[in-house]
């Protein structure tokens, strides 16, 4: 009964034969090779190119006349390097809706928690410092909308 | 207690001879010069209450062009008279509607609305008041915000958080002064030279004067006081002692529409 069936009139009937094939065969691999070949275009032509690591440079006018002992950002380095952008929400928070504008640093230092004052005003160098890592990671922070960077003042030697 | 009453007044005489020497006695008798003298750093200023007396039988129209250009200068307020390239100049109508104003001129009977009579004084008729925001005890535009990007601050100060604004201009149709502006374009084509210190703005924010709170936290007057030559004056409206109430004390005063209730903290002297 393996390649009998029952039809709706009761009775057995033999199973339709139905000839193995692939119909569209060559319709669908092409369509298959579009879809994929979409879908990894944006990998391909970068596969196996080694994309050179962010290198912020820290040689601006303002960090190289400071002493060497002196040349130390608001926090360490480590922690700049991860929580910076939580950083400066908080320096947000602290000087525009709670009025306090003093940061004092692990080290004792005093600071004014002003993005375009204090972090600009050592890293002067937008172009080399920030956006460095940010197109690595291809994140556009929206800061740069409203506060100024300090580069072509700098570079002019106009700046303080 | 085995004390007789010659004891005591020795011991409160004693005591009262060493309190003088002490930091609240000092306070008492020279307000304030003893805590500057113990920091000596430009320390931030701060008030209960920031009040402004604008006197305007001191200030002439020079001097109020001055103090606006200086305002103008720090805070990056665009021109739009003034683009950097001049394929982008507007004409007279754009630029009256997408006008931002921080601080600005007006004669008599729009400053003082309901309070003009039908024969006034030649030189008050003429004279141009020098108007900002008014930074009121009761802020309509701070009941209207949605997003509390416009706040109180403690000491008197209506704030604007930029990065709070949504661009719904509540704010802007609450504000009987007239002393919101909104972005209707981007800014930084029209300012031909910016203050890297200070950010511009974004389209599609709303923005005012803030009493130069940002001057104030490094221990800077503000930017129209410093440049007005005494004509304005800036201070704590709860300092007896301060330049506004000795001015306030001395002198009969207007404020901009008190009828509204929102009490206003720029006074006049006319």
């Amino acid at each position: 009964m393996a390649d009998k069936y029952q039809n709706e009139f009761g009775g057995f009937a033999e199973k339709p034969k139905v000839p193995k094939k692939f119909y569209d065969l060559k319709y669908i691999l092409l369509g298959l090779v579009i879809f994929f070949g979409l879908v990894f275009s944006p990998i391909l032509p970068n596969l196996g190119k080694i994309v050179a690591a962010p290198s912020p440079n820290l040689d601006t006018p303002a960090i190289l006349k400071l002493a060497k002992k002196d040349r130390q950002c608001v926090m360490p380095t480590p922690y700049m390097r991860t929580y910076h952008m939580q950083l400066l929400i908080d320096w947000r928070e602290a000087a525009i809706r709670h009025g306090n504008r003093e940061f004092i640093s692990p080290t004792g230092k005093k600071f004014v928690a002003n993005l375009s004052d204090t972090c600009m005003g050592c890293h002067s160098n937008k172009s080399k410092f920030c956006d460095q890592c940010h197109n690595f990671a291809a994140v556009t922070p929206n800061c740069w909308g409203c506060h100024l960077d300090k580069e072509q003042k700098v570079a002019k030697g106009g700046a303080k | 207690m085995g004390m007789d009453r010659r004891d005591f007044i020795k011991l409160a005489g004693l005591s009262t001879l060493l309190g003088l020497g002490s930091n609240s006695a000092l306070e008492l008798l020279r307000p304030g010069q003893a805590a500057a003298a113990l920091e000596g750093e430009a320390k931030p200023l701060t008030a209960k209450r920031w009040a402004m007396v604008v006197n305007m039988r001191q200030l002439d129209g020079e001097t109020a062009q001055k103090c606006i250009a200086a305002c103008d200068r720090v805070h990056n307020v665009p021109d739009f008279g003034n683009p950097i390239a001049p394929a982008m100049k507007l004409s007279a109508a754009d630029k009256a509607r997408w006008e931002i104003k921080w601080i600005w001129t007006a004669p008599y009977e729009n400053t003082f609305p309901g309070d003009t009579q039908e024969y006034v004084d030649e030189k008050v008729k003429d004279l141009k008041f020098l108007l900002l925001c008014n930074h009121c005890d009761n802020p309509p535009c701070v009941r209207v915000c949605p997003t509390k990007a416009t706040f109180r601050q403690e000491d008197g100060i209506v704030m604007m958080d930029m990065h709070r604004c949504i661009g719904c201009r509540f704010c802007m149709a609450a504000c009987p002064f007239g002393a919101r502006s909104f972005n209707w374009k981007d800014p930084r084509p029209y300012i031909k030279e910016v203050n890297p210190d200070y950010p511009t703005r974004e389209i599609g924010v709303v923005e005012k004067c803030l009493f130069c709170s940002e001057r104030l936290a490094i221990g800077l007057m503000p930017a129209c006081v410093v440049a007005s030559q005494g004509a304005l004056a800036f201070g704590d409206l709860r300092d007896p002692k301060s330049k506004v109430r000795e001015l306030l004390d001395a002198n009969f005063t207007i404020r901009r529409k008190p009828f509204l209730g929102t009490n206003p903290q720029v006074y006049y002297i006319v």
